[in-house]
């Protein structure tokens, strides 16, 4: 469309007027990043900017050496002709949704994010906008979040009864976000052992732990002795651990997986999980609803995700939706 | 109600077959009767029928969502199950009340909606899904939907009830059979620990089915243990003399008694408390092609014309109850010299023993099964003299060696239309298997049935369309087929982790319902020995 303040091409999203890339697919010269996610933060661009909060998880995932330039929410700066502003998007530490000004209007855009309330990071802050592009990762109604605390009371009850018959409980999870939110809210409730941690997830959690979120001891999996005995103990592991010969040393595990998409049986038996625990930092199906109509914008883009039944249906109500798919433009460039 | 949607959430909350049995033992233990015996049924596989059509249901469930229909349709593609579909969209009550035994909700919420006009059913759903939450509202919905056969097989439901009862699994199958209501009595009878003396008459015994041979038979060991037979190319079947009544079953559980009136007739002759396990064939001095018989099958009463084209009769082959005395633990030598006993006094000329196959040694077989074309057979069984009658699929006693080595029965899942000649008629056709308690695609084929057979497909399938996904149908999963292959082999591209070569349908095996399909399992086996699992 023409005068689009953004546009998707090869290196994904691009903002001509302040000549820079949103969480770019490839290096470019100079990148806005949302989150340390590896889909969203890749290495070798030029100059990356970024929310200050993030910047420590940020810097484990790009490295060291690159340009790194923090800025606080909320905080205004220029790139070209637009002003920039970042937003806590609630979605893991330092993760920020992006406002671009300039004489077309204003621009939001989303990396990940949601509504739930999360103690690792900044709520959600809605802004207004002209146009809006969301991410779309549970883009149908069936996906709608049940509240933390049942969840959490749901892994409690799991991790006892495997304590009670001295089964370890390996739970998978993402090892960025949503172990440490894990730990976080466990924090706050009596536990019947030990929480071990994959090789994956330790540099990160010293991270959270260092930017003062409160979270649980843990034990290094890699320093365990032979012969440890995990009868009583979780153990937080990434889905790649998932039937590696890594699991062998948990003997006779339970295993559960905690993500969004245990919403729906299939998935969960599918991948062979004893246990489903619906817990997500994206937005569920209202979640992205009522942010369309929070940020107050005109028009919608969805940008992650199958977006069309999302865009159909905020269409139906009024307003001008449409999907981009931003890899697709990338294969076709 | 609450006590089964905890057995349920315990089935569905371990992968290890060992915590399904003890959840279900825990719960048959303690449950009421009247609640056990629905269990049963449930767990089983028995479904009510024709309660509220899918349509309908879609649509209630949008309205009550407040969501647009189509938004409803894109969520139940997504999801794959229209019970799950609709629990995850139509709001939970805020409150509710308890919600009421399973058989009070069975027997006085669902099963009386068959009969309901359409507004009442609305009135009655719409009800329930505003009382109920949670796994129990999910469970409500299967009971609509279909099958409410939730993470267990048959035979581990058989295992645990078994174990619960303290006998033998086989004779839990064999009390698992045939017509049962789901009554507290039923229930009852199937837990008690002595002999099943008091069953009902008409209750046939557990089917023991062969497996198919892949190697050389030479492997089996010496040729002297072991005896021959053609294998029939017919519907398998038991034949039941009790109390001066005929009864006979399908391999499927089916009545079929009273569509075979040439060989019923002849049944009369022989003594009370006599079974008989066999083939139904079509025969005229011979086997006559399988499709004469299909003229048979589904048709509840014949006409003379019929019964003089297409005659059929009971080939017996082994000898399940004598005298009221139950045989299967006999060896089968023992078995065949009591049943030939039997005919001698009995001679019939539509219930016989068929002849059997005299061989020497194995070198004598191969020609022997090359042969049966020209003979009208499948090829050969071989069973080892000294093995009882067992239950189920069990490996070792009974073997198939077919002439054409690889067939399955598969579950039609998908229908699309064909090409050409054929355009306009619903006539290519995918089939599944059973994986746990799920159907997986494992093969697409587009021929193997007669003209007349995919128009009356055809028309099946236009009334029993689940789904529609641009050409292609989903239908109701409830015809079984017979397929044959070329060779299959291992395949990550395809969901089943299998691919077939050349798959085509061999017949429509109405004989047989969705639970006899084969599994996933079971085509493994097929495989060459470096593609088995790693
Ligand atoms: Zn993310
Ligand atoms: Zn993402």
């Amino acid at each position: 469309m023409a005068g689009d303040l953004l546009k998707p091409d090869a290196g994904g999203l691009y903002c001509a007027a302040g000549d820079f890339w949103i969480d770019p697919l490839r290096p470019v010269p100079r990148a806005v990043i949302t989150h340390a996610h590896a889909d969203h933060a890749r290495a070798g661009s030029g100059e990356y900017y970024a929310a200050e909060a993030g910047l420590p998880v940020l810097r484990q995932r790009v490295g060291q050496d690159n340009d790194l330039v923090s800025r606080r929410y909320g905080e205004h700066f220029e790139l070209g002709d637009t002003r920039i502003t970042l937003f806590p998007a609630g979605h893991i530490l330092g993760s920020a949704t992006v406002r671009i000004e300039s004489e077309e209007g204003a621009w939001g855009v989303s990396g990940d994010f949601k509504r739930d309330p999360d103690p690792t990071c900044r709520p959600f802050e809605p802004f207004d906008c002209d146009v809006w592009l969301t991410e779309c990762t549970f883009g149908l109604p069936v996906y709608r979040w049940p509240p933390t605390e049942t969840v959490i009371g749901q892994v409690l009850d799991w991790w006892r009864e495997c304590a009670g018959v001295g089964r370890p409980a390996v739970l998978f999870c993402y090892a960025l976000g949503k172990a440490q939110r894990l730990l976080s809210e466990l924090d706050r409730h009596e536990r019947p052992g030990r929480i071990w941690l994959h090789g994956a997830m330790q540099a990160l959690t010293r991270c959270y732990r260092e930017q003062g979120i409160p979270m649980p001891d843990t034990h290094a999996v890699g320093e365990a002795g032979k012969g440890e005995d995990y009868g009583r103990d979780l153990v937080l592991a990434p889905p790649s651990a998932a039937g590696s010969p890594w699991m062998k040393r948990f003997r006779n595990h339970s295993t559960g997986f905690v993500s969004g998409w245990m919403r729906i049986r299939g998935n969960r038996r599918r991948r062979g999980y004893d246990r489903g625990f619906v817990l997500s930092d994206h937005a569920d199906w209202p979640g992205l609803v009522d942010t369309a109509a929070d940020m107050r914008s005109g028009r919608v883009i969805t940008i992650h995700g199958d977006g069309t039944a999302l865009a159909g249906y905020l269409q139906e109500q009024g307003l001008a939706a449409e999907s981009w798919n931003l890899r697709e433009t990338l294969s076709a460039s | 109600m609450q006590r089964f949607a905890r057995l349920y959430d315990r089935l569905d909350g371990t992968t290890s077959t060992n915590a399904r049995v003890a959840a279900m033992v825990d719960y048959f233990r303690d449950v009421p009767a009247e609640d056990g015996a629905w269990a049963v049924w449930c767990l089983t596989g028995r479904r009510l029928k024709r309660l509220v059509p899918s349509g309908m249901l879609r649509q209630w469930g949008a309205e009550a969502a407040g969501l647009p229909h189509w938004l409803l349709e894109s969520s139940y593609q997504h999801v794959g199950d229209l019970a799950e579909t609709l629990n995850l969209l139509v709001p939970e009550p805020e409150r509710t009340t308890d919600a009421p035994p399973l058989h009070r909700l069975i027997e006085r919420d669902v099963r009386p909606l068959a009969r309901l006009a359409e507004d009442e059913k609305r009135e009655r759903v719409l009800e329930a899904w505003g009382e109920l939450r949670g796994t129990e509202r999910f469970l409500y919905n299967k009971l609509l939907t279909g099958a409410l056969r939730v993470g267990v097989s048959r035979r581990l439901v058989t295992r645990a009830l078994a174990e619960l009862a303290g006998i033998d699994s086989g004779l839990m199958a064999h009390r698992l059979m045939g017509d049962w209501q789901p009554t507290p009595g039923f229930f009852r009878q199937l837990l008690a620990d002595e002999a099943d003396a008091d069953l009902d008459i008409s209750r046939p015994y557990p089917f023991f089915l062969a497996s198919p041979l892949e190697s050389d038979p030479a492997r089996l060991g010496p040729a002297e243990a072991w005896r021959a037979e053609w294998k029939w190319d017919g519907i398998r079947a038991q034949l039941i003399r009790r109390d001066g009544q005929t009864f006979l079953w399908s391999r499927g559980e089916e009545r079929l008694d009273g569509r075979f009136p040439e060989f019923e007739r002849e049944a009369e002759s022989l003594p009370d408390g006599t079974v008989l396990d066999g083939e139904i064939m079509a025969w005229r001095d011979g086997p006559l092609p399988f499709a004469v018989l299909q003229r048979r099958i589904g048709r509840k009463k014949v006409g003379r014309k019929t019964l003089e084209t297409a005659p059929t009769a009971f080939l017996a082959y082994d000898l399940l109850e004598m005298d009221g005395e139950d045989q299967r633990d006999a060896v089968l030598d023992e078995r065949i010299r009591r049943l030939q006993t039997l005919f001698d006094a009995h001679p019939g000329q539509r219930i016989f023993r068929p002849e059997s196959v005299d061989f020497e040694d194995w070198d004598d077989l191969p020609a022997l099964r090359a042969s049966a074309r020209e003979r009208g057979v499948e090829g050969v069984m071989l069973k080892a003299a000294d093995s009882p009658y067992r239950v189920g699929r069990k490996r070792g006693d009974w073997w198939k060696w077919k002439v054409e080595p690889y067939t399955f029965d598969g579950v039609l899942l998908y229908a699309q239309p064909g090409h050409g000649r054929r355009s306009g008629l619903f006539t290519d056709y995918t089939f599944a298997v059973h994986q746990a308690d799920a159907l997986v695609p494992v093969a697409k084929a587009y021929s193997g049935l007669t003209q007349e057979e995919i128009e009356e497909l055809d028309r099946w399938i236009r009334a029993h369309t689940t789904d529609r996904f641009g050409p292609v149908r989903a239908v109701e999963p409830l015809q079984v087929f017979e397929l044959a292959f070329e060779g299959i082999t291992r395949s990550p591209r395809h969901k089943s982790g299998i691919a077939m070569r050349f798959p085509r349908i061999h017949r429509w095996r109405r004989d047989l319902s969705v639970k006899d399909a084969d599994s996933l399992d079971e085509l493994e086996r097929l495989l060459p020995d470096e593609a088995k699992s790693p």
